[in-house]
């Protein structure tokens, strides 16, 4: 009895040889700026074409600035490696939402808001969290850039069938506790390589009730927990949010599409490798203290002790972080003075997550001296907070509201904390310098983040809600 | 298949060690340094927020910026090796700083997968073996550990070996000096009836 990572894997298996991994048919491969243009040069260096530039989109966003278009552009090396792109697009014929095109955003949300993330799709993209696209039942993996070229000149990939392992969420998510929360507890739960060799079966009512963009948000982060990938099965959630999407079938091919669709869910009775039961009706609001998303607890719980570990090694890599973090063990981090809150990333940079933060912005000014960035995961998402008019509440509590990218997830383009600042970001890593060199990185969800905002401290939302 | 590249089959060189667990990939190449266009001269960049200080200068205190570090062809690092993102920037740096293999107790996927496509050994040793060598190493940087793919037998400093296994298709390719999209691109036709069965042949309207 297959899963549903089965069934996906199964219908893409273009051939299989005894001593070579399988070679994987890839139905959408998704490109940006940084890590595509070394593999174009090894098409050219090949004298080879795309195979299917109708299958691959592009858009550009790690290293734009989210400044407005018409200031001028300062890194004159993250300008060149755009341009590289588009002139790649253009040489090879390749779709792509270049800066202040209408459908440009982080490469995560633009796919399911085009509906070009589908049920039953193998995705790829030369991005760890391509597992976002795994909330449409797709299964989506990040790749490396040798990979990439492999997959514009083949439209394929060579794979080795990865485990599996369901994540069974009972429950219903408590007020104020959002699907970050839920991630950030099964990360801390299973470790930041407890999904190591594995794709990730995310199931149970918990999820079954999450709309599709706490889903993506879940997903995106199955790569936190050393995942290739995470899913969850289609339904009515999944096709509502699918109709009318312009890469979305019509009339009878809908139909047919989405009774193929509904064959995708894990048969009763099929095994998985691994298995975890989380309650998520226990849940609490989550942040990180150390320095990897697998360092998380409730946010009005106490930051572990390293004292109270007894492994040598475990207690010297706690201890290293909470130095790097300037972070005190034994208490919660509630209080804790911030410098910066960022609110945006493929992770929390959706609509929803931004009506999150806005309505704990709505009548509040954020804090004197904090810094607050709210940063669109794409145009359309731009548009339709504008559109509601929350843009407005970000600027008038005090907050920047900028154009679309990655921003300060990554700290490419000049969005970055300076040394020694603390942020509170809505985005998925929290690694050392990750946002900026020096800068330490609190992981939340958009409403801790936004409290944090208004108070200048660590403060638990719930508090404020 | 033709060469593209020089086969792999036994080197040997000096060590040197970082005692951590889940180094990650903004550690090994952080993002600014990924807006290149190009995927040489990435050696300069490795490890730099370790390796230097704000203003651009060596930290004395850092393994690769010691005398140890010169030549050196393998690094031991500890649990869950380049986890994160998945730049192939990292494999890039660690490679043309002069690393031939890493020694690790296990490895995120995606930087296993990338390490293999640039011949950079990532090798998993059992957790005893490699505890051994990790503190051996950092007690002594610049020991000596040999590396065998075709046997795929590590020597320790102590001259023990320790047996690893790579994938053996990844091992096949670099051994031979072939890089695996040479492989894929001669199943065009294989690749084709997939598509015309898949009804995916006519080009795909968005
Ligand atoms: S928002 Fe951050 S994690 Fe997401 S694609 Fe951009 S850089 Fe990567």
């Amino acid at each position: 009895m297959p899963t549903i990572i089965d069934k996906i894997w199964d219908a893409h298996v273009v051939s299989s040889a005894a001593d070579a991994p399988s070679l994987l048919y890839i139905d959408l491969h998704l490109v940006h700026e940084v890590t595509s243009p070394q593999a174009f040069d090894g098409l050219r260096a090949r004298g080879i074409r795309v195979r299917r530039p109708d299958l691959t989109f592009a858009t550009v966003d790690h290293s734009i600035p989210t400044t407005p278009p018409e200031w001028p552009v300062q890194d004159e090396v993250a300008a060149r490696q755009v341009a590289t792109l588009e002139a790649n697009c253009a040489e090879y014929g390749i779709p792509c939402a270049g800066r202040g095109h209408p459908n440009q955003g982080i490469v995560h949300v633009i796919g399911p808001e085009l509906g070009l993330t589908r049920p039953g799709m193998t995705i790829v993209c030369g991005d760890s969290h391509t597992a976002t696209h795994g909330a449409f039942a797709a299964l989506a993996f990040g790749i490396g850039t040798s990979e990439v070229e492999m997959v514009l000149a083949s439209q394929c990939l060579l794979q080795r069938r990865p485990k599996t392992l369901r994540i069974e969420v009972a429950g219903r998510l408590p007020a104020a506790v959002s699907a970050k929360d839920l991630v950030l507890a099964i990360i801390a739960r299973i470790g930041v390589d407890g999904g190591t060799g594995h794709v990730i079966e995310y199931a149970g009512d918990l999820v079954r009730a999450l709309s599709m963009e706490q889903r993506m948000t879940l997903c995106n982060m199955s790569i936190e927990a050393g995942a290739r990938g995470g899913l969850v099965a289609p339904d009515e959630t999944t096709f509502d949010y699918l109709a009318g999407r312009p890469s979305a079938p019509t009339d009878a091919e809908w139909d047919q599409s989405v009774a193929r669709w509904r064959a995708l869910a894990t048969d009763e009775g099929a095994t998985f490798d691994r298995q975890v039961s989380i309650d998520g009706g226990s849940l609490s609001p989550m942040i990180t203290f150390g320095t990897n998303p697998g360092m998380g607890v409730a946010i009005d719980a106490p930051v572990p002790d390293p004292t109270s570990i007894e492994d040598p090694v475990a207690r010297q890599a706690l201890r290293r972080a909470l130095d790097y973090m300037k972070v005190e063990a034994g208490k919660p981090l509630l209080g804790l003075h911030v410098d910066v809150v960022f609110i945006g990333s493929c992770t929390n940079g959706r609509l929803s997550d931004l009506r999150e933060a806005a309505a704990m912005f709505r009548g509040r000014r954020v804090a004197p001296g904090v810094r607050a960035l709210v940063v669109p995961g794409s145009q359309q998402v731009k548009r339709e907070a504008e559109a509601e008019g929350i843009d407005r509440v970000f600027r008038e509590a005090g907050a920047e509201w900028r154009e679309p990218g990655c921003s300060m997830c990554i700290a490419m383009n000049g969005d970055q904390l300076q040394p020694g600042q603390c942020a509170v970001s809505t985005s998925n890593r929290n690694f050392e310098g990750r946002q900026g060199p020096g800068g330490r990185t609190l992981l939340a969800s958009p409403a801790t983040a936004a409290a944090a905002a208004v108070t200048g401290v660590v403060t638990d939302p719930r508090r404020l809600s | 298949m033709t060469q593209t590249r020089d086969p792999i089959t036994r080197f040997e060189g000096p060590a040197v060690a970082l005692a951590r667990d889940n180094i990650d990939t903004d550690q090994i190449i952080p993002a600014r340094f990924l807006k290149t266009t190009s995927r040489t001269g990435l050696g300069a960049s490795l490890f730099a927020d370790w390796r230097m200080e704000a203003d651009l200068t060596p930290r004395p205190g850092f393994i690769l910026n010691s005398p140890a570090a010169l030549g050196a062809a393998v690094l031991v690092a500890g649990w869950n090796f380049g986890c994160g993102s998945s730049r192939e920037h990292a494999p890039w740096a660690l490679a043309d700083f002069g690393f031939r293999a890493v020694i690790a107790a296990s490895f995120a996927d995606i930087f296993r997968q990338n390490a293999l496509k640039n011949g950079l050994l990532p090798i998993q040793l059992s957790p005893s073996i490699h505890a051994g060598l990790l503190s051996r190493v950092e007690a002594e940087p610049g020991a000596i550990v040999a590396v065998d793919l075709e046997k795929q037998v590590v020597t320790l400093p102590g001259g023990e070996t320790s047996a690893f296994t790579i994938d053996p298709f990844a091992r096949a390719c670099l051994l031979a000096g072939v890089d695996e999209i040479g492989y894929v691109l001669r199943q065009s036709d294989a690749i084709a009836r997939f598509e015309v069965a898949r009804g995916l042949a006519a080009p795909h309207r968005r």
